[in-house]
């Protein structure tokens, strides 16, 4: 009681100079959190990975379409239990401002959100979906940033597939939880193929991968192997692999940026330990006479490491308490600006332990040093010492 | 040498052969030599010399803040050189009372938790702590000022509870180093004369490092050292 009585008084001290710690403490908690959940957030699409899921792609590149009639091939290999399809569109919604750019997907629409059970869809609205050959499923974070509603008319200017493109929505699907991005469009394939039959036929019957549901996750590699060996020496091989190894590689491609960006996340810390170590190094070598004190009325070397290696703790656990609480509002706003750059950005339970974690190890690490040079200063040149 | 003035009584602090060196820029620099000494439980000394002389490092030898080089140092029968440090710490915190010349207070308790302070070291409750601590700043006048804190108090404020944080605990020896040095004449005299009343009301054994000759008038006994060796006292002197 006594000895946090004694390390709480001491905090306050040199009021000037534990506020300037303290501050700096919030804004390094505070950017290691923020930057956390920006690594986080590039990440959040392979999180909402299946394991059941596998996608087959063009084994030469992403860029090449694959002919849909593979869909029934692939669908007669063992441990396949539905085929479905998918291709990136590329539309521009308005203009191409952060805030009005969202994915749009053409799809197989009768089985398509059978295989995405994360996806929480209104049985009413998959039919009506279904019966309209402009529909469109829309996410509920998409919806709610444009202010939809069913029945709406969404054009969009197509850019790999010229044109105006109008989608009616037919429903709105809702995430299963926070981690379920809800910021595209889904639109039927057969809508899309037959504009491109009209108009550019030699593109027609393709589509951009397969979406495969296997049954058993743990057969993922061996099901990958024996779909793509089913197309062996075709035109278009495949190249088959996991959902999130699929997410993962679109990741790889700015592994670099956000490799940066984690290590400027801890070099942050290290900067931040920096300053509490000085801040406390000077608060231990001016106080090195009352140490001294202690000692000689019988306080141990322990009790005085103590008192340094605790106030140093409880500066950084203040400061990272209050760097914590302020990552959340600055988060919200930095989701907000940013638009749907990042469609799931939210500080993660992970990140607030590491930012907790990251205080207490500084506090700890910072306090070290100076604890043991008072623990160890012997009394007699202790007493002597003028801070 | 024995500066026993008090027949009869047995010695708290016998010293004998007692020596003391520090290194320094690579020299060893011989502080103290051969020192024997023998102080009777009750006494009040004054340890006089010019700077240098030793004389405060014969002060921390005998309060177990120091370690010397050769000799024996028994205080209360213990002979404290062949204790290890933890249990010097322990033995500190239950047999001396310190008093330093700039007070030693800690600047963030008030002046109750200042004398409180090493009864922590103690197993007495916080009712028990609280009494004592509240004596000790009674006896030293300065029951009206228990929640100031330092920078509130004068010197001589700050010194007399530095003096109740000494008799807390009831040590067996108080050890004062140039308890007055800080202070003006009149505060100094206020400082001496309760020393004198805990050595001769309360039997408390005083051992004191000073330059002051005044000082030394309050003490019953002086204690000459000179380039580390203890000597009679200068002629017109006690």
């Amino acid at each position: 009681m006594h000895y946090l009585k004694l390390v709480f008084k001491n905090i306050f001290r040199h009021k000037l100079r534990s506020l300037l710690t303290l501050a700096g403490l919030v804004v390094a908690i505070l950017a290691f959190g923020l930057l956390q959940t920006v690594v986080n957030a590039w990440y959040a699409g392979s999180d909402m990975a299946s394991a059941q899921r596998l996608i087959s792609r063009n084994a030469t590149s992403l860029v090449f379409p694959l002919p849909v009639y593979y869909r029934e091939r692939i669908r007669t290999v063992e441990g396949v239990t539905a085929v479905s399809t998918s291709n990136w569109f590329g539309g521009i919604y308005k203009d191409m401002t952060p805030a009005n750019f969202f994915a749009q997907f053409a799809v197989d629409h009768e089985n398509f959100f059978d295989l995405y059970p994360e996806f929480r869809t209104n049985p009413e609205e998959i039919l009506a979906f279904k019966k309209d050959r402009r529909g469109a499923m829309v996410g509920r974070s998409l919806v709610d940033s444009h202010g939809w509603k069913v029945g709406d008319v969404i054009p969009v200017q197509g850019t790999i597939y010229p044109g105006t493109w109008e989608f009616v929505v037919r429903g709105i699907y809702e995430p299963k939880d926070e981690s379920t991005i809800t910021r595209q469009l889904y639109f039927h394939w057969d809508y899309l193929n037959e504009q491109i039959k009209k108009f550019y036929p030699r593109r027609s019957e393709q589509v951009g991968v397969f979406v495969v549901q296997i049954a058993d996750g743990s057969r993922a590699a061996e099901v990958s192997q024996a779909i793509d060996k089913e197309f062996r020496n075709s035109l278009a091989e495949t190249l088959t692999e996991t959902e999130k190894a699929f997410q993962l590689s679109f990741i790889a491609q700015t592994e670099t940026i956000v490799m940066a960006v984690r290590v400027v996340s801890f070099l942050v810390i290290v900067i931040i330990f920096a300053v509490v170590a000085n801040t406390m190094a000077m608060t231990a070598r001016e106080r090195l006479a009352e140490y001294a004190t202690l000692k000689a009325l019988g306080f141990g070397p322990g009790f005085v490491g103590a008192l340094i290696v605790g106030e140093s703790l409880m500066i950084t656990l203040l400061g990272g308490a209050l760097g914590i609480a302020a990552t959340f509002p600055v988060a919200a706003g930095f989701k907000a600006a940013m638009g749907s750059f990042f469609p799931v950005f939210r500080v993660s339970a992970e990140t607030v332990a590491l930012q907790a974690a990251c205080a207490a190890v500084v506090g700890l690490l910072a306090g070290l040093a100076p604890s043991i040079r008072a623990a160890r200063v012997r009394i007699v040149d202790g007493l002597r010492y003028i801070g | 040498m024995s500066a026993a003035a008090g027949a009869g009584k047995p010695p708290i602090v016998r010293i004998a052969h007692l020596a003391k060196g520090y290194r320094r820029g690579g020299q060893d620099v011989p502080v103290l030599f051969d020192i024997s000494l023998e102080i009777p439980e009750g006494d009040f000394i004054a340890l006089m010399g010019p700077s240098g002389s030793g004389k405060s490092t014969l002060l921390n030898l005998i309060a177990g803040i120091d370690k010397p080089d050769a000799g024996e140092l028994l205080v209360g029968g213990e002979d404290i050189t062949k204790l290890p440090e933890s249990e010097l710490a322990d033995w500190r915190a239950s047999h001396v009372g310190f008093i330093f010349q700039f007070y030693n207070l800690l600047p963030v308790l008030d002046a109750f938790e200042n004398v409180e302070l090493p009864l922590l070291l103690t197993s007495l409750s916080r009712r028990e702590r609280r009494a004592r601590a509240e004596m000790a700043l009674a006896l030293v006048g300065l029951s009206d000022r228990m929640e100031h804190y330092p920078n509130e108090l004068s010197g001589g404020q700050q010194q007399r509870v530095a003096i109740a944080r000494a008799v807390v605990a009831d040590p067996t020896i108080i050890v004062a180093d140039e308890p007055t040095g800080d202070l003006d004449r009149k505060s100094a005299g206020e400082i001496l004369g309760l020393l004198r009343r805990l050595n001769e009301e309360m039997g408390k054994t005083i051992i004191m490092v000073t330059h002051d000759w005044h000082a030394v008038e309050s003490a019953r006994h002086v204690v000459h050292l000179e380039k580390g060796e203890l000597v009679d006292a200068p002629a017109g002197h006690p």
